[in-house]
């Protein structure tokens, strides 16, 4: 393998794998602060891309309003989501909360199925993010630019708010021993709330950068990606911000670099990240920058 | 006194049931035969389901997985040397298994075998560390294997799948094994064994600090209810006489999910009630996904919409009552005969 | 004199923080030890070491002359030593009779097949646990309440239920955290006296964990006290009563004889 072979796919890689970080974003933060699998996290990523094509193939909407409202409304969509079916179990045991959420999955998927067809849409990709840029040998497309630039700026806000502000100090916290934070007189629900909401929004982003990396918009787009961004979440180290992104990172490199250096394994792609998962449980089950949670 | 009671007692509902059997065998058409298999099929795997997610208390999702496994591993043990040879067009199957050919009964014990093992190789890596990684885990060899049946063009005969398998699979068929696999299973949960995964469940602390090895019976508990999911698809397999990697999706455990929380968590009994109710339910509500002509109105049937109802109720049951038909309460004659006592009392008054 | 448990210079780190330094015991067949302390002093660390709960960073223990440090908790437990939880841990959805059969769970001899079929030692083993269990049930007078729910049970028969269930286990050493916290006075007394009566029934050593000042003088032969992780002295209740370290280490507390009011009740 050449270097700008390897150049080239250290591109691709890299491209997936921030898409798959910022989906794993919500999966850590969730789990770190409810200790739950939010199932339907991955049906975001669906539900940010059919608002983002509505608004511009229906609505005729300008790119960035369009966007902005995927973002909003999604991020509201999983504050929804936590009230009405999460809250409602948060003192029963874990498993309940967790078939709560595969139900939730469910809905969100069958519903898109019913109301919209199982037909996929083809996403408009806007000008600004197609063509490339070519290096030497390297050609670095557009899109992937635009994609580590979005999730870089994503990742520092995120690790910003929660490092910096009172309420992502209280999200630490609470990830850390609940009833402490209780005590201390912080509103857990809205901590929760908040927690949900950004988690929503990074994965909305991801939908968007997702559809137009592949421009099929259909009902069940979410499950694999959000099967594979959980991965990435274990693989960081659940309940960890960069441990998941750099979680995502290392699960998007291993997928195109398996590929790269034999081909003919490229039916295999998909099984990658639960072999990846498989040897970290059994060589390190708290994941790459995990601490050990408390049991 | 009432253990010998209750042995009549069951023996003769066996009788009952074995006489229906025999009326429906003879009277019934071929698409309620066909129900009366898929409940029979569906109670085998809730039963088995619910002892690894009820009783033992270990969120696995990966009922769809065994199926596939168990029903891959029967086929290609019943399929004829000369079907396979006419079947693997693009890539001859792998010697021995192109030449091998047992019976019905062997491959299905073959498959449960095998779906075991399968288990336990999975349950090594995740019980190890907490118990959520099963969830995922689970799930996400049934996507493996998807690739894995897709790409072994040898084995399983990649996306073409296996076809002509001879229907061996009828109405005792199923009901028998549907039978044995409640019997292991309600014998298993009133012994030790039971109260041991029981105890993993309430609380794993506890269990080890009582010397149950929990990492042990997890495992074990997850290996028996694969073996009979192993078995079922075994049965299912040769119900459909065709399979390929994309029949066994998610759906399936999705289903087998809405039925052990239906009947309620940990009560074998109630997975019996719900997988009839939901099986039969599902039938019946087919109608919503099928073109009919309603009253002059055409109504062209919407796909996905038996799905959104399943998941609402799946969603309100946990919401609003967790305990779902039985709770964790079984059947026992004594309850049924005390409930008909109370009834018939009533009804005097 | 019967050796049963010989702890010799344990440690435990906790992220940096010794939970526990250097700490040492010895408890024997007919022993009843105390393990007390201020709040935090690594009371249930040590317990927690001894059972497999916890790595021991350093330091070892011996349980009838064989070395169990690195052992897992379940094998600790089957090798023979019992404990209950200071904060209770039932199976609370089981019913009272199933919680103490499942400690019997290590002594069955049947296999699972013959569970399903019924046959061999299935019976045999099944009776004989029944019966066992029903028998410490009545040991603790819990006889009444066998088939009831344990989490419908009150605190003190809770505590009760957890012994039964330890003894289960037909341990040679008992080890108790804080057995009597949330009990009344006189259940205190009552669980005192047979907690001696025990002793003197049972071929079993046991060690114990309370703030209770008075009945861990009540019952205890001999008292080892932790503060912050570190031992501080051993001796007999009345030498404990009147070490001048050990009252500077409960200072502010009332030590002297009488009741402690447990902070987290």
């Amino acid at each position: 393998m050449d270097l700008s072979f390897a150049l080239q796919q250290l591109v691709y890689g890299l491209t997936v794998g921030c898409l798959y970080g910022l989906l794993a974003i919500g999966y850590s933060m969730v789990y770190g602060v409810l200790r739950l699998i939010n199932f339907a996290h991955g049906d975001l990523l669906m539900v940010s891309a059919y608002i983002g094509f509505f608004g511009i193939v229906i609505f005729n909407l300008p790119w960035p309003v369009s966007f902005a409202g995927a973002i909003a409304l999604t991020a509201l969509l999983g504050i929804l989501i936590d009230r009405g079916a999460y809250k409602p179990i948060r003192k029963s045991p874990r498993i309940n909360a967790l078939i709560t959420a595969i139900g939730v999955s469910f809905l969100l998927e069958n519903l898109a199925l019913v109301t919209i067809g199982g037909r996929p849409k083809s996403f408009p990709t806007p000008q600004f993010v197609s063509g490339s840029i070519v290096i030497g040998d390297v050609s670095i497309p557009t899109l992937s630019v635009w994609v580590f630039v979005v999730t870089l700026v994503l990742l520092a806000i995120c690790m910003a708010v929660v490092k910096r502000t009172r309420i992502g100090m209280a999200m630490r916290a609470l990830s850390r021993d609940m009833e402490t934070v209780m005590l201390m007189g912080v509103d857990k629900d809205r901590v929760i709330s908040f927690t949900f909401a950004l988690g929503s929004a990074l994965a909305a982003a991801g939908g968007i950068m997702w559809s137009m990396k592949y421009p099929a918009v259909e009902p069940f787009m979410g499950v694999v990606p959000g099967l594979k961004a959980f991965v990435a979440a274990v693989l960081g180290g659940i309940g960890s911000i960069s441990g998941a992104a750099m979680g995502g990172m290392i699960l998007g490199l291993a997928e195109v670099f398996i590929v790269a250096v034999q081909p003919e394994w490229s039916g295999y792609r998909d099984a990658v990240a639960f072999f990846l998962m498989i040897v970290i449980l059994l060589t390190r089950p708290t994941g790459i920058m995990g601490e050990r949670l408390p049991d | 006194m009432a253990l010998y009671r209750d042995r009549i007692l069951t023996v003769f509902s066996l009788f009952i049931l074995f006489s229906f059997l025999t009326y429906a065998d003879s009277n019934f058409g071929h698409y309620t035969l066909r129900i009366l298999q898929n409940i029979a099929i569906f109670i085998t795997l809730a039963v088995s389901y619910n002892l690894i997610n009820g009783v033992a208390g270990q969120f696995s999702l990966g009922p769809n997985a065994f199926l596939a496994v168990g029903a891959y591993t029967s086929a290609i043990f019943t399929l004829s040397p000369e079907e396979k040879l006419r079947s693997f067009i693009i890539e001859p199957m792998l010697w021995p298994l192109s030449v091998i050919s047992v019976p019905f009964a062997a491959s299905l014990l073959i498959a449960g075998i095998v779906t075991a093992l399968v288990a336990i190789l999975m349950a090594m890596p995740v019980f190890r560390v907490r118990g959520d990684y099963l969830a995922i885990v689970s799930l996400g060899f049934g996507e493996v294997f998807q690739v894995l049946a897709n790409n072994s063009m040898s084995i399983t005969n990649g996306s073409l799948g296996l076809k002509g398998l001879y229907p061996y699979t009828n109405l005792w068929w199923s009901w028998g094994i549907c039978v044995f696999t409640v019997f292991c299973t309600v014998r298993l949960v009133n012994s030790s064994y039971g109260r041991a995964m029981k105890a993993v469940r309430e609380d794993e602390t506890a269990a080890e600090a009582m010397g149950i090895n929990a990492f042990r019976i997890k495992t074990f508990a997850f290996a028996f209810s694969a073996f009979f999911q192993g078995v079922a698809g075994g049965l299912l397999a040769h119900l459909i006489t065709t399979i390929s990697p994309s029949l066994f999706t998610f759906m399936f455990t999705f289903n087998l999910l809405i039925i052990i929380v239906i009947g309620g968590l940990g009560s074998t009994t109630g997975s019996i009630i719900a997988a009839i109710l939901i099986t039969w339910g599902g039938e019946a509500l087919r109608f919503f996904e099928e073109p009919a002509n309603l009253f002059g109105f055409q109504y062209d049937g919407v796909p996905g919409m038996r799905m959104v109802l399943f998941s609402v109720i799946l969603i309100l049951v946990m919401l609003f009552a967790r305990s779902g038909i039985m709770g964790r309460s079984e059947f026992t004659w004594e309850g049924f005969l005390g409930w008909i006592k109370n009834k018939l009392s009533a009804m005097k008054v | 004199m019967d050796l049963l448990l010989d702890i010799n210079g344990l440690s435990v780190f906790f992220g940096g923080v010794q939970a526990l330094t250097k700490f040492s015991i010895q408890i024997s067949r007919g022993d009843i030890i105390g393990l007390i302390g201020p709040n935090g002093a690594g009371k249930t660390t040590a317990f927690n070491a001894t059972t497999g709960r916890i790595r021991p960073s350093e330091g070892s223990v011996f349980f009838c002359g064989q070395k169990i440090t690195g052992w897992s908790p379940p094998r600790i437990a089957r090798s023979g030593i019992a404990r209950t939880f200071q904060n209770i841990k039932l199976y609370e959805d089981l019913s009272v009779i199933e919680n103490v059969m499942i400690a019997a769970h290590s002594s069955v001899s049947y296999s699972f097949i013959e569970a399903i079929l019924g046959v061999g030692r299935y019976s045999r083993d099944e009776t004989r646990i029944k019966s066992r269990a029903y028998e410490l049930l009545e040991l603790m007078n819990l006889g009444e309440v066998a088939s009831e729910q344990a989490s419908s049970l009150p605190y003190g028969s809770q505590r009760k239920l957890e012994i039964a269930r330890a003894l289960a286990l037909d341990p040679k050493l008992l080890l108790l955290d804080e057995p009597v916290a949330g009990m009344n006075p006189t259940e205190t007394r009552e669980f005192g006296e047979f907690l001696l009566t025990l002793r003197d029934n049972l071929p079993i050593g046991v060690g114990l964990i309370d703030h209770d000042m008075s009945f861990v003088m009540e019952v205890c032969d001999m008292i080892r006290v932790l503060d912050h992780g570190i031992p501080i002295a051993w001796g007999t209740p009345s030498a404990i009563r009147n070490n001048p370290e050990v009252i500077s280490a409960y200072l502010g507390t009332d030590f002297n004889g009488t009741t402690v009011k447990h902070a987290k009740n």
